[in-house]
């Protein structure tokens, strides 16, 4: 199985503060992986390194390696446009731009060109029905997408991204500003979209983790623990701090 | 708990007694002014650019010219270099260096005007007289000395409203790949637009009630001003100019030019209100 990305002895500080410590973890394409694990271990900060979100924080030092379909994420003369277009993130709280709804959608074409032979009309319809959205915003393209529903948004956030065609989506948290049925019908689109795209999800959910993901990463201190198969890693730990936080001990 | 309303209603006493001294200040400027105004007639009055206080000649068009020229030149230098002292300030420069910097633009509000005005006349009067032509004293000199008088107020107001805009806009920009010029341009300013445009309107009406530096640098003359290099003399000056030797008929005619200005003001100030509560308004997220 070929890895999409993977970490190699990924190591990030925060000044002084060691928060992730020899991070190796190979994420297979085209599932979804969910990263798991007390607040505070690191995974949002895991995540982050994915699309080099996190450089924006002054003080941020990384070694090791990242690899995005075996090149080198922090080789000098990187194009860290492209990469941030190939690797595309949603948040925790769903942050629609205070724009028109098809000007949300619009704003990535905007900064990367609409691909030749496309109308930014078709992407706008294409990337709302992605996420189901087209049918209840179809006729109001034009209104402010903050007037949306916090489930809405989150779509939204979601087309945004599928907009610029992706080969990633890194999410972190997406649900947990939503209500449980709301989370339900988000958890539904990731299995559609893990269909074509490499979804990582940060969550502290586990019974979020167990319906969604086909792969899960423990990480625990800014270490990871255990990774592999979410049913195996659920259902037959192997290591006894996994089996600890699974089963609610601590965290 | 009877000390407690004594001193309630003191304060309040205090509180309101600011607001009679507006009322009064605002029915008196009109009750000398306005006569004067419907006497003259609107037209001849605010159309016409006749100012000869002798002959009972009380036309304003030239101030009103004047001071809208002064205006506009000051928000065309010092709104572009403080907004854009803003973006860069809050947008591309390390936050050390921006929190150093800010205080150093405010600490430009301590000035006093009379020192702009002398500055606007030992340097840049020369200047404009030697390398543009004119006699230096012109609408130039006053914008700019205005333009960098408004610095501080437009600088201020606007890097405000640029960090009201919630950081998860910005995260959301730059993790769609967009640069910071990107981010700034096609979603900052847009989310701090009703900001910014209070700052904007702000510093008018700052350029537009600034009296002492104008009529230091601006030359004065009564007449429409054909060029920026032509002298003008504003609304303001024109009261501060004539106050000392007008009687009857003339003063009343500097206080109809204060009602102008007053009203024009006035406006600028609601608009301006209004825009930076709907800033706020949005920053709360409704």
């Amino acid at each position: 199985m070929n890895p999409k990305i993977e970490t190699k002895k990924l190591n990030l500080f925060y000044g002084n503060f060691h928060s992730l410590m020899d991070i190796s973890i190979s994420i297979p394409a085209q599932s979804i992986t969910a990263i798991i694990g007390p607040s505070g271990c690191g995974k949002s900060t895991l995540l982050r390194c994915f699309n080099r979100m996190n450089e924006l924080i002054p003080e941020v030092k990384i070694e090791g390696q990242i690899l995005l379909d075996g090149e080198d994420i922090h080789k000098p003369g990187t194009n860290l446009i492209r990469l941030r277009r190939r690797v595309g993130m949603v948040f925790q709280r769903p942050n629609p731009f205070p724009l028109s709804i098809a000007e949300n959608i619009t704003y990535g074409l905007r900064v990367h060109g609409t691909p030749e032979g496309q109308k930014p009309a078709d992407i706008v319809e294409k990337s709302l029905r992605g996420t189901l959205l087209w049918d209840e915003v179809k006729d109001n393209l034009n209104g402010p997408a903050l007037a949306l529903s916090a489930e809405q948004q989150q779509r939204l956030c979601i087309s945004r991204v599928l907009a610029i065609e992706p080969e990633i989506l890194l999410m972190d948290e997406p649900c947990s500003a939503l209500d449980p049925i709301a989370t339900d019908h988000i958890e539904d689109l990731m299995r559609d979209l893990a269909q074509k795209y490499t979804i990582i999800i940060v969550t502290h959910n586990m019974q979020q983790a167990s319906r969604v993901s086909s792969y899960s990463a423990f990480m625990l201190m800014g270490e990871l623990i255990e990774f592999g198969r979410t049913s195996r890693i659920f259902k037959n730990p192997g290591d006894t701090r996994t089996e600890s936080y699974i089963s609610g001990r601590y965290g | 708990m009877r000390k407690d309303k004594l001193v309630a209603a003191l304060l309040q006493a205090i509180a309101l007694s600011a607001l009679a001294g507006l009322m009064i200040i605002t029915v008196f400027i009109f009750k000398e002014g306005l006569p004067l105004i419907f006497r003259t007639g609107l037209k001849d009055f605010f159309f016409s650019a006749d100012w000869e206080p002798g002959k009972g000649n009380f036309g304003i068009m030239s101030m009103i010219i004047g001071s809208l020229a002064v205006t506009l030149g000051a928000m065309l230098i010092g709104g572009t270099l403080g907004l854009g002292m803003a973006i860069v300030l809050t947008q591309f420069c390390p936050p050390k260096l921006a929190s150093l910097i800010k205080p150093t633009i405010e600490l430009l509000a301590g000035i006093p005007s009379v020192v702009y005005g002398f500055m606007g006349v030992v340097t840049l009067v020369p200047i404009i007289r030697n390398y543009l032509g004119g006699p230096g004293l012109s609408v130039l000199a006053a914008s700019i000395v205005l333009g960098i008088m408004v610095l501080p107020t437009v600088t201020s107001i606007s890097i405000d409203a640029l960090k009201a805009v919630p950081r998860s806009y910005w995260e959301g920009s730059v993790a769609l790949g967009a640069t910071r010029w990107q981010t700034t341009h096609m979603l900052m300013l847009k989310a701090a637009r009703s900001g910014i445009v209070a700052a904007i309107i702000l510093g008018m009406g700052r350029a537009l009630g600034e009296t002492m530096a104008v009529i230091m640098v601006a030359g004065n003359a009564l007449e429409v001003p054909g060029s920026v290099l032509d002298p003008v003399r504003t609304l303001t000056s024109n009261i501060a100019l004539e106050m000392g030797y007008a009687s009857g008929e003339h003063r009343e005619a500097l206080f109809a030019t204060g009602v102008t200005l007053f009203a024009v003001i006035m406006i600028f100030n609601t608009i301006a209100l209004s825009f930076a509560r709907r800033t706020i308004r949005q920053g709360r997220g409704q």
